[in-house]
Parts: C-alpha cells; sequence; structure tokens
C-alpha cells in the first residue's frame, strides 16, 4: 500500500490554493439587490400595448389597487454583476469535488441541460390536449418504465418531486392500502440510523413514529428490537438500504419476510440507490415501496437546493393507489393522462411533477444504457471502499466492513486533541475541499460521512485522502488551526446563535447599508490590505 | 454508450489491489448472491450524438407555445422571462451546488435566498417568508397543517373558487393527520349569470383552524376579501390567502393589507417558462407570530466573528433533521434554482417593470373579453373585476369550442366543464403580456366562423 501521508509535505496543505474563487480569502459582503437601487433605474423593457388601453382605474376598483411596491430599482448590469458576484460566492459540482455522504454529488451531465432547454419541452402548457403532448408524455411513460425496471417495483409515479415527498406520497399510500384492507394501523417503525424525513413523514402521514435501534457491531437494524417491536399496528417499516452508515443490511429479506407476515409493509428510502444501480433491485429483496431521488441517483443537478425528483416506485398490490392521474400508453401507441383510479390518494402536486427535472433523468437512463447502468453502482462502491481504505487507520470508522457507496468516519478518534468533527470540517474548507455529511447519522456521535460518487477520479479521491491525512496530522500538532478555519473564504464562521435568536430574515424599506458604504469604499480598503 | 464515470480499467485493478480485494464483485458479498447483478430490460447506452437526436425529435412532436397561439391559464401562466435568467441560473456555481449548509462556501445561495425572501414578503405583505415550498399547491396543504397546528383545530375551510387542482393536493395532505376538509360554496348560477357570494365567513365558527381563499379566484375573479379576515378572527381562526401568479401582486393589493395570516403564491411563471407544469416553486409568507411554526428553510442574516455580514440557515428546529416526528413539515429539498430565477425576474423587472407587465395582462384580457361579448352567441361574466383572466359563455360546450379552435391551430381556453359540471358551456380565457393583439383577434375571428 502506499503511503498515504507521501504527496504531502506536512506543512502547506496539498490543495490550498488561496487565488482561487471561493477560496480567495476574507471579502466584503456583496450588497443586497435592495441596496444598490436607485429611484428611477430601470432594466428591461416592455413593448407599448397593442391593446386600445382603457384607464386602469375603469377596469380595477382603486380600493383593489396595489399602492407601493419596494422592489429594486436597478440596470440590467446591475442585475448580472450582483447574481454572478453571488454566484462566485458558492462551492459547486462543476468546479470541485463534494464529498457528501447521502446526497450523491455527482457530475450533472451537460447534454442533459441542453435538452431540458429545448423550447418543444419548456414552452408546454401543463394543461394542453393530450394530442398536442404527446412528446413529453411519452418522456414520462418511458421514464417511469425504466425506474421500474432499475428498482424492480412495478408501479411507479414521477409525481412526487423531492425525497421527502416521495415518502410522504408512499406512505399515505401505505395507509390507503390498509384502510382498503380493513386493516387499522397506528405506528410506522423507523431505524434510529434514518434520516429525519422518516419520522416526520410518518408523522405528517398520522402515523406514531417508533423507532428500532441498530446491531452496534454490524451497523445493521437491530433484529431483536425489530422483532419485539413489530406486531400487526405497524403499518409499515422505513428501511434505508443501503443503511446510513453505507452498509448493505444483510438482513433485509428476512425483515421483508417477516414484515410481510403481520401485514407491514415495507418502504425503502431510496436516497441510498446510487450504491444498488444495476447490482440489487429493491423489489427483488421484498420492499413494496421505495422513492428515488432523481437529483441523487439520476444526475438533475441540486440547484442549490431543488429542484429534484422523488418519484415513487411501488409493487403492483400497490399500484391502485399511485397518485392521479397516472399517465398510460393506449393500445395506438398514444400517450395519455389516466384519472379514473378509485384507490389513488389523490393529486400531490399541481400538475405533473418536476417534469423538467424528469426529462434530465430520461435522458441520463438513455445515455448510460444497461451496461452505464451497472457500472454507476460498480464505480460508486468501488471509489467509496477505495477511499475509505485510504481513511480508516487515521480516523477510525464505526464498524469496519466493506462499505457500499458511503462510509462514516469516527470524528472522536481526535477528541484527545480537543478536535471536533465541525473543526475537521471548516478545515477542510482550508484545503478547498466542500466538508462532507457530518454529525449524521445520529447513531454516530461526530460522524463524517463521505460518498465520492463515480464520477470522480482516482487522483481526486487520492487528493482529498491526502487533505483528511494531512487535517488529522495537524490536529495533534496545531489544533489551534483547526479551531479557526476556515481561513480562505469570503467569511468566517458565522454567529448562528445570533441569528437564531434575533432573526432578521428580510430586508426592510429604509434600512441602511451595513457594510463598507459603496462598492468604491469596499475596493480602496481591500487594494490596501493587499487583496486586490 | 455514455460513460462519465473516469476510471479506467488499469485503474480499477490498483485500486481493487489498494482495497486488497480481487475483483468489484468482491465488494458486493454483502448482497444475497441469488439477487445480485439481475439481468435488466434497459436499452444499450445512446452516444450523446444520438441522445440528442433523440430527445429533439420528441420535443417536436409536442405542439409549443412558441408556435401556437394559446390562451390557457387557469393556474399556468406564460409570462416573458428576460434572457439575462437563463444566463445567470445556468451558471455551474448555482446550477450544481448544494443546499446551504456549510455557509462558508453557500455565501451565494444563501444571499439570493435572503433576497428571496425580502421579495416575497414585499410582494405579499407579509412579516416572514421561507425558502420555498415544491408549489402553490403543495403550499396550501402546508398552510392548512400548520394552520391547524397553530390553532389547535382540526377543521379546514375551502372556498369552491380555489384551484381544484389545488383542493385536491389539499385533500391528499390533510389525508393522514385527520383534518377535516369543508368546502364553501363562493359562486353560483343564475340563470346564465355566474354571481360571486359574498358570504364566505359565514361557515366559520370556533371549531375552524383557517378559511383558504384564492385571490384573483380559479375563475379569475378578485375574491370579496374585505372584512374576511375581522370575521375569522373573532372566531380565532386564519385567513389563508394563495396566488396562482404572483404576477398579479403588481397590481393588486397584498394580501397582508386585508389580512391574511398565512400567503401561499406561485413564483414559477416570474421567471420560467411553463415547463409543463414543473418544476415550480411556492412563496411561503406568513404574521411575525407564526414563524415557529412555518414550514421549510429560512435563511438568516447575522456575521462572522469579524462583523462581517452573512446568511445561515437558521430556525432549523422547526426542521426534520434536528425535530424528527416534531417537525412541522418534512420538507427537505424545495425549489430553490426556480426561487432563484423568480429572484432574478422581480429584480431584473423592479416595481415599474412587474406594474407594467401585470398592466398589460390587465388591457390585453379586456381587449379580448370586449371583442368575444361583442360576438353573437358570446357572454363575458361581469360578476367581479378581473386582472387577466375571464370567464366566457359560449354558444356550445366549451370542449367543442375548443377542438374546433384547436383543428385551426389555437389552443383554447380552459373548459370550465371539468371545474364543475354546471359550466360546461363556460372557457375560462386567459392572456398575458405575451397575448398579441394578432392572436386576439385571429381568436376571434376563429370563434365567429365556428358554427
Amino acid at each position: 500500500m502506499t503511503d498515504p501521508t507521501i504527496s504531502s509535505n506536512g506543512t502547506a496543505p496539498p490543495k490550498m490554493a488561496n487565488s482561487r474563487g471561493i477560496f480567495a480569502g476574507r471579502q466584503e459582503p456583496v450588497p443586497l439587490i435592495f441596496e444598490m437601487s436607485v429611484p428611477g433605474r430601470r432594466a428591461g423593457s416592455l413593448p407599448p400595448s397593442d391593446v386600445p388601453a382603457k384607464p386602469v382605474d375603469e377596469l380595477l376598483p382603486e380600493g383593489e389597487r396595489r399602492r407601493e411596491l419596494n422592489l429594486p430599482e436597478v440596470s440590467e448590469l446591475d442585475v448580472v454583476r450582483h447574481f454572478t458576484r453571488l454566484s462566485k460566492r458558492n462551492y459547486s459540482v462543476d468546479s470541485e469535488f463534494y464529498p457528501l455522504g447521502s446526497c450523491t454529488m455527482k457530475y450533472n451531465p451537460k447534454l442533459d441541460e441542453n435538452v431540458a432547454g429545448l423550447p418543444g419541452f419548456r414552452q408546454l402548457h401543463p394543461l394542453q390536449p393530450e394530442q398536442t403532448v404527446q412528446g413529453a408524455l411519452r418522456v414520462l411513460y418511458e421514464l417511469e418504465r425504466l425506474l421500474a425496471e432499475v428498482t424492480g417495483l412495478p408501479g411507479v409515479s414521477a409525481q412526487p418531486v423531492a425525497g421527502a415527498h416521495g415518502e410522504l406520497t408512499g406512505i399515505l399510500m401505505v395507509r390507503a392500502a390498509h384502510i382498503k384492507q380493513g386493516r387499522v394501523r397506528k405506528k410506522v417503525l423507523i431505524p434510529d440510523s434514518a434520516h429525519g424525513t422518516n419520522p416526520a413523514t410518518a408523522a405528517m402521514a398520522g402515523y406514531d413514529a417508533v423507532t428500532v435501534g441498530h446491531n452496534r457491531r454490524t451497523g445493521e437494524l437491530d433484529f431483536d428490537d425489530f422483532k419485539a417491536k413489530l406486531d400487526d399496528e405497524c403499518a409499515a417499516i422505513m428501511m434505508t438500504v443501503p443503511n446510513t452508515l453505507g452498509l448493505f443490511e444483510r438482513q433485509i429479506v428476512d425483515i421483508c419476510r417477516l414484515a410481510h407476515e403481520v401485514g407491514c409493509y415495507v418502504y425503502c428510502d431510496g436516497a441510498n440507490l446510487n450504491a444498488m444501480v444495476g447490482q440489487v433491485r429493491p423489489g427483488d429483496f421484498g420492499v413494496d415501496l421505495l422513492h428515488s431521488n432523481l437529483h441523487k441517483t439520476f444526475a438533475v443537478p441540486h440547484g442549490g437546493g431543488g429542484p429534484g425528483g422523488g418519484a415513487i416506485c411501488v409493487t403492483a398490490e400497490l399500484e391502485p393507489f399511485l397518485p392521479a392521474p397516472v399517465i398510460v400508453r393506449h393500445a395506438d401507441g398514444t400517450y395519455g393522462f389516466d384519472a379514473d383510479r378509485p384507490d389513488t390518494i389523490g393529486r400531490v402536486h399541481g400538475f405533473h411533477g418536476n417534469f423538467n427535472a424528469a426529462l434530465r433523468s430520461y435522458t441520463y437512463i438513455l445515455s448510460l444504457g444497461r451496461e452505464g447502468l451497472y457500472d454507476v453502482g460498480a464505480n460508486a462502491v468501488l471509489n467509496a471502499n477505495y477511499l475509505m481504505h485510504r481513511l480508516k487507520e487515521a480516523y477510525q470508522l464505526y464498524v469496519d466492513r466493506t462499505c457500499m457507496h458511503e462510509f462514516v468516519l469516527d470524528g472522536r478518534t481526535l477528541r484527545d486533541h480537543g478536535i471536533r468533527t465541525l473543526d475537521v470540517a471548516k478545515r477542510l474548507i482550508d484545503y478547498g475541499y466542500h466538508p462532507p455529511t457530518i454529525y449524521f447519522p445520529l447513531i454516530a456521535p461526530e460522524a463524517i460521512m463521505i460518498e465520492p460518487t463515480e464520477t470522480e477520479s482516482r487522483e481526486t479521491l487520492d487528493a482529498f485522502a491526502d487533505a483528511m491525512l494531512a487535517i488529522a496530522r495537524e490536529a495533534r500538532e496545531e489544533p489551534e488551526r483547526l479551531h479557526e478555519a476556515p481561513h480562505v473564504t469570503p467569511i468566517g464562521r458565522l454567529d448562528e446563535v445570533r441569528a437564531a435568536r434575533q432573526p432578521d430574515l428580510r430586508w426592510r424599506a429604509g434600512t441602511q447599508r451595513k457594510a463598507a458604504a459603496t462598492p468604491a469604499e469596499a475596493r480602496h480598503e481591500a487594494a490596501v490590505q493587499g487583496r486586490v | 454508450m455514455t460513460s462519465y464515470a473516469p476510471t479506467t480499467d488499469q485503474e480499477r485493478e490498483a485500486m481493487l489491489a489498494a482495497i486488497g480485494v480481487q475483483s468489484i464483485d468482491d465488494l458486493f458479498r454483502d448482497i444475497p448472491p441469488h439477487l445480485y447483478k439481475p439481468p435488466l430490460d434497459v436499452p444499450e447506452g445512446l452516444s450523446e450524438i444520438e441522445a440528442w437526436r433523440h430527445l429533439r425529435a420528441l420535443s417536436e412532436q409536442n405542439l409549443d407555445l412558441d408556435h401556437y397561439p394559446c390562451f390557457l391559464g387557469a393556474g399556468a401562466y406564460r409570462h416573458y422571462v428576460p434572457a439575462v435568467i437563463g444566463h445567470l441560473v445556468s451558471r455551474g456555481e448555482f446550477l450544481t451546488s448544494y443546499t446551504p449548509y456549510q455557509p462558508e462556501v453557500s455565501q451565494g445561495t444563501l444571499q439570493t435566498v435572503y433576497e428571496w425572501q425580502s421579495i416575497v414578503c414585499e410582494l405579499t405583505g407579509m412579516d416572514v417568508s421561507n425558502a420555498s415550498v415544491y408549489d402553490a399547491a403543495t403550499g396550501v396543504g402546508e398552510a392548512a397543517r400548520m394552520a391547524c397546528a397553530l390553532t389547535r383545530r382540526r377543521r379546514v375551510l375551502v372556498a369552491d373558487t380555489v384551484n381544484p387542482l389545488y383542493r385536491e393536493v389539499l385533500q391528499t395532505y390533510t389525508s393522514g393527520p385527520d383534518i377535516e376538509v369543508t368546502t364553501v360554496r363562493a359562486w353560483r348560477r343564475d340563470g346564465t349569470r355566474l354571481i360571486r357570494s359574498e358570504s364566505l365567513a359565514d361557515a366559520v365558527d370556533d371549531s375552524v383552524a383557517c378559511l383558504i381563499v384564492q385571490q384573483p379566484n380559479f375563475l379569475g375573479w378578485l375574491e370579496q376579501v374585505d372584512g374576511l379576515a375581522a370575521r375569522l378572527k373573532a372566531s380565532g381562526a386564519i385567513l389563508v390567502v394563495v396566488v396562482s401568479d404572483a404576477v398579479t401582486l403588481g397590481v393588486l393589493r397584498p394580501p397582508g393589507e386585508y389580512g391574511a395570516g398565512i400567503v401561499v403564491a406561485e413564483g414559477k411563471w416570474t421567471g420560467g417558462p411553463p415547463d409543463f407544469g414543473g418544476p415550480l416553486a411556492g412563496m411561503f409568507a406568513c404574521r411575525q407570530e407564526y414563524v415557529r411554526q412555518m414550514p421549510g428553510r429560512i435563511v438568516g442574516a447575522t456575521v462572522d466573528h469579524d462583523g462581517r455580514r452573512g446568511f445561515v440557515l437558521t430556525l432549523a428546529t422547526r426542521e426534520q433533521h434536528i425535530r424528527r416526528e416534531k417537525a412541522t413539515s418534512n420538507i427537505c429539498t424545495s425549489e430553490a434554482l426556480v426561487a432563484l430565477s423568480s429572484t432574478i425576474y422581480f429584480s431584473h423587472l423592479g416595481k415599474q417593470g412587474l406594474r407594467d407587465v401585470a398592466e398589460l395582462c390587465l388591457q390585453k384580457a379586456h381587449y379580448a373579453a370586449d371583442q368575444i361579448g361583442a360576438l353573437p352567441g358570446y357572454t363575458v361574466a361581469t360578476a367581479a373585476p378581473y386582472v387577466m383572466e375571464c370567464v366566457v359563455r359560449c354558444p356550445r360546450p366549451a370542449a367543442e369550442i375548443n377542438r374546433a379552435l384547436l383543428a385551426r391551430g389555437i389552443i383554447g381556453g380552459f373548459d370550465l366543464g371539468r371545474f364543475s359540471p354546471e359550466l360546461t358551456d363556460y372557457l375560462l380565457l386567459c392572456c398575458t403580456e405575451l397575448t398579441t393583439r394578432a392572436e386576439i383577434d385571429q381568436l376571434v375571428h376563429e370563434l365567429s366562423a365556428i358554427d
């Protein structure tokens, strides 16, 4: 094995580069767009009315009309510069590696963007007659069929627009199925390693969330606790497979079988589907429902927090409960909506879900094809195991086992030096990396959760591993550098307590610019300090 | 086939050796062997050229609104999207960034969300806003749940003039937690006339958590909202107002002025093309005192240790990742990029531009109504003022009219027979600033030619 510290000289972080965008050091805040406003300034232009204009008073009574509207008054160049400047204060997949566990920050192909921009898709009204949107309906229909094949669950609706939305859809379907069969169920079992959305979803659907523990040695569901809590009051168990420690639940087939014996459905949180693509199908091991985060596994860009997609995939038994309408292919080969679904849970979105996101996933899956899909799971798991192997000496693992697409390091390794996971995370920024997911799963104190995805190269993984190892060394030798990190970002650590105790959630007319008085002054100050 | 994974066969072998295993299969030993690597009935992959050709061909099977006049609104509205928006939101730094949990490397997204929240508050006249919900329809569902939590009551009233699709989602969202939804009649038909109900608040009593109204309502009319909030307040209930196109707020008084406690608005049409109805972005705003029951992410301003202004996600103790089953909602991923498009749109149009767009819509819709109303057999409903949508009674079923129009290359209006069986002869027609006089005149001409 190579020496994991070999590419680092022990003093300078291997990737620290102060000249690059977001890592260029402290910068003055960008003024709010409202603070740039100059009375009378305008951007854009509109044509004069080509119809005879009537006095507005005649059309809308005075009492119904707005008197005042405090929107910014800026030029078009002001707008372009403002948002371009703000964009430069963001980390992104296009520029850097995101080792974010549970988030699957893979590359988002540019072809998919071009497809999503085609006017024949963008300029469609959602209520147009079906015969005028056959291409769009075919995209949704075929995407649903492809997801059915990949998950092994034949009933699919792309109407849910996010993972948590898919969860709600799924658990409401569970509820409807129990009611249909005359069964009264009160509880949903949820492992203590689950995402917070799982218990929140169960509560939203009217169930009591009951926590099931985990086995500390294997990192898997505590099978005895599961059996003790499983009874005929359980509507469903929400399993994350692989689980949030990045481990495949080896007893999943038995878990599904036992649950089914008492009429309890098995819901699979598909947040970690990337590990299983092409390798194993959740439907084959007994899962009844699964949501697929299109913005994780199927490459829709995250957009700073959406839009995503949360397609719900279910067994044939649960298919009648899917949100309505469903998309069907008629005998004559045309596509349409079928709203005549007596058992449906109803609609979960104003229209047809995030069509423009679905379009990207459809393009992505067609581009990869069968062989490409096999490679997704294989390379995702290879990359994770390689990175885990490089880091598991310096940072211990909660469970030392072959991982799937992600793994969780134990930040307590550095506790003796007064270093917490948060310090490691912030110091990584100095090395040019977005921190991994931290303090999750909750069952792993000081968790550092890393998911490299299949689209990162070995060099990228090595450079990241070098940075992590350098930080472990710094933690022992100069821990204060970690406490003060990050040093290279436009701002330092923020006062989050103040943000919560004295909420300042919006600009208000009449407030003064708080930062440097003018851009010119800010620049002058920066130049004096040698930063420009 | 296309691959986005960079790893070569040689690198794979070296990585497997470093891990200490023989093959990729060794990494999947935890999967039951009989389930491992199932045959997948998925086509062979496509090269970029093939994929592009296929998708472009599918896009051309649709009749798009760049090429066909369309008078559909009914919850989805086509406005001009200034060129700057596409360029700015497709910057990789916005497009491919993650949720801003790490503020030091996410100030761009965080500041734009703070600006969005500020704009939403200005438009709606509310105190606080979140970073977005999925759409107006789910926003209505969230608002109903929030009102029930705030009042500790389980009855929700909704006017039947709220978009029927929003009401369907409301039903779904309230089906789990045992919330009773009652629909309140807000219009009636008197012969051929449609009449606006003046007594929406009559159904309110001390068991009601909220009344949900849409402004303008699904029929395009301004709902009678004066005095509603006071009646509700006397019963301890909350007025929820939903707006299906934020452009209308450019001319209409903000819901905060007439006492709304929670406001939901669709923010997609201001900055985004119709996109076959998704992704959308729900604006969600409320009064200050309700903020801790609000669903979704919220960004707040604070300072770093040197006193520099910066932005962070805040009040997270409402959210699922902290509160789990006690969270105000399960929402996590929302619609950030759509909200960014909308933020840029409102910044670009500014206070005068938004008013101008709204007034153009107003003029065009009234011109169309006047022209159609002058046709024999057609009458325009005049129950209340309207902005950009009007109800037209046709001499024949609206579905037939729409079929005839489509045969002439026009996508007609919304057939209100789908809304109510009493209205099969009624069309809901929408005009925006993108509707030209020539298109309206063509519509009128074709209507007059249908016999």
